[in-house]
């Protein structure tokens, strides 16, 4: 059985951003580069589900630039991932790079679960695993905070609004997207780290996907950094005066109750 | 002038805020304004998302889609586009929105733009401004190949007004499109919570590891109960166990950006400003006043939160129910 699981590399969120000079993306100098968040979470529920059914193997994907995006793989790697497969590319949006995992997951083939994270910090999109699905033609559940595989179908539980759960079953194969709370994700170990720095990621390159450039849907310009906020109004007085004060500016100033 | 479809919930029957603020924006606009909604609920909105802009509604009123289910959900709405042919579609960026409109848009070969925060229409054109990197960047999305723009916004991002009642939309039956789903919604668990979901929620009164421990939660609850606001809560409480996951606000929990934010005994990590940076007003209540939030915040109180919030309370009790 083969488990896919997408992950993408996003920059670290301690990172300070700078916007690039056309102002279409970031300054990537001195960006510290990670495994998106949530893709620790899917990666995680590969490696169990792995563990849990004898002969069944993990393949990791990423779709980037590949000279940075294969030290998130080589991270996934050591996390328990048995093999890993890089998609050379720059520029993509969602909906090519969903076009591209879905292409090369189904030349590799017998997919029976794929894991993607959520959503990645760094656009904040959540669509990259529906559209993929959608390419797939197959079920798709994101947001999922739970997950059983009963050798045919998987049930999951997906985090809806206001604290709400929706129980979803899917035939396979399907798209799971990880949410926090699905499991504890183990740390990468010496060994693994030694084992993962040994084994060869397989390089696809995006161009030989035959996936056409019309297929590049959306495109970011202008960026800008947040305008400066004002500076804090600190409240004196003792903590009646300061009750009152503040609910006098939220009600006068601020126009919000 | 084209046409823009709105994808429009509820919640039993009531139409959901944000999706009022997209009709309004959708008839502004200029455009003809029509709308889709599911389920057996769906007679009981047609005549608000007339008053609120849309010319006509669709809806499918087979109970089957009471609840979200991402393929019944696909097929109706792409059979519905194709009948209507609009030029933009306009959704909320909710559960149900940001779950199925990638979707819609890869079987229609189009793009789409998630969790936006600023919408301009200009005829058929839509520009979208979406925050990138956690708040730190916002960028202009463009559409590039996309017979049909897809724009998903976050609620609380666009002006209300009053609806005129005397406008009225024209409703459209459609039959269930759905066939063979490979999706099954074995079972709805209900929240604990019946106020407006974080990422809704118009005041969002939130707590740190400051409070101590999960008992005294009950404080922000009251303050939150005067002024009908949602709770939320840091990482470090939700791994703490004081309260649930879904009231997490930060870069593992949920973004919101309600128009008040109150910031109790919360330092302000990167992670939680990343979730509520772009709230409107932020009031930071801490007893050390080098905490980082305050640097976020619009009003600042230095002091004991457990002798503050209570007589915040009150105050508030005051102003708002006299």
């Amino acid at each position: 059985m083969k488990i896919f699981v997408c992950i993408k590399q996003v920059p670290d969120t301690e990172t300070k951003i700078k916007i690039s000079p056309d102002q279409t993306g970031i300054d990537t100098a001195g960006i510290k580069w990670v495994m998106n968040p949530y893709d620790e979470y899917a990666v995680e529920e590969a490696n169990k589900l792995r563990d849990a059914n004898p002969g069944a193997q993990v393949w990791v994907l990423s779709a980037g630039p590949k000279a940075r995006v294969v030290e998130s793989l080589r991270t996934a790697l050591a996390m328990g991932a048995d093999e890993a497969i890089v998609i050379n590319g720059e520029g993509l949006d969602n909906f090519s790079t969903a076009k591209a995992l879905a292409e090369v997951i189904k030349a590799e083939g017998g997919m029976k679960i794929i894991f993607t994270g959520k959503l990645a910090i760094d656009d904040n999109a959540s669509s990259v695993s529906q559209m993929m699905a959608e390419f797939l033609n197959v079920p798709h559940t994101t947001v999922v905070s739970k997950f059983a595989f009963n050798g045919e179908n998987v049930t999951v539980e997906r985090d809806v609004e206001g604290g709400a759960k929706e129980v979803v079953q899917m035939m396979t194969p399907a798209v799971v997207g990880a949410n926090k709370g699905l499991n504890m994700p183990r740390y990468a170990s010496l060994p693994g780290i030694m084992k993962a720095k040994k084994k060869v990621i397989k390089e696809i390159e995006f161009s030989s996907l035959n996936i056409p450039a019309t297929d590049i849907k959306v495109k970011y310009s202008g960026m800008t950094l947040p305008a400066d906020k004002p500076a804090v109004k600190m409240l004196s007085g003792d903590s009646s005066a300061q009750a009152a004060e503040l609910v006098k500016l939220l009600r006068d100033e601020a126009k919000v109750l | 002038m084209g046409k823009v479809l709105v994808f429009a919930e509820q919640t039993n029957g009531k139409l959901k805020r944000s999706s009022i603020e997209l009709l309004q924006a959708a008839a502004k606009s200029g455009n003809t304004v029509v709308a889709v909604t599911f389920g057996s609920h769906a007679g009981d909105v047609t005549a608000a998302i007339g008053h609120n802009g849309a010319s006509e509604v669709h809806v499918v009123k087979d109970g089957a889609l009471d609840s979200y289910n991402p393929e019944s959900y696909t097929a109706n709405v792409v059979a519905i586009v194709n009948k209507v042919q609009p030029s933009i579609i306009l959704a909320s960026a909710s559960s149900t929105g940001k779950d199925l409109f990638p979707r819609v848009a890869a079987r229609l070969n189009t793009g789409v733009a998630s969790d936006c925060t600023q919408l301009t229409i200009s005829g058929d054109n839509v520009t979208a401004v979406k925050p990138m990197y956690s708040g730190k960047a916002f960028a202009t999305v463009n559409f590039e190949n996309s017979p049909i723009k897809i724009v998903l916004m976050r609620a609380n991002q666009l002006p209300v007004e009053a609806a005129d009642t005397s406008k009225t939309a024209n409703v459209v039956e459609n039959t269930n499109a759905a066939t063979d789903l490979k999706t099954l919604i074995k079972e709805i668990v209900k929240g604990a919570s019946e106020k407006l979901d974080l990422t809704e929620a118009n005041i969002i009164v939130s707590g740190g590891r400051g409070l101590k421990e999960a008992a005294n939660f009950k404080m922000l609850n009251d303050l939150a109960d005067v002024l009908g606001a949602t709770v939320g809560a840091t990482r470090a409480v939700v791994d703490a166990g004081w309260v649930g996951h879904g009231m997490q606000v930060g870069q593992t929990g949920k973004t919101v950006a309600p128009t008040l934010y109150i910031a109790v005994g919360i330092s302000g990590a990167i992670q939680h400003l990343a979730g509520m940076g772009s709230s409107k007003v932020i009031v930071a209540i801490n007893n050390d006043a080098n905490a980082p939030i305050f640097q976020k915040a619009t009003y600042g109180i230095v002091g004991d939160a457990f002798d503050i919030v209570p007589k915040l309370t009150e105050e508030f009790k005051k102003a708002l129910h006299h």
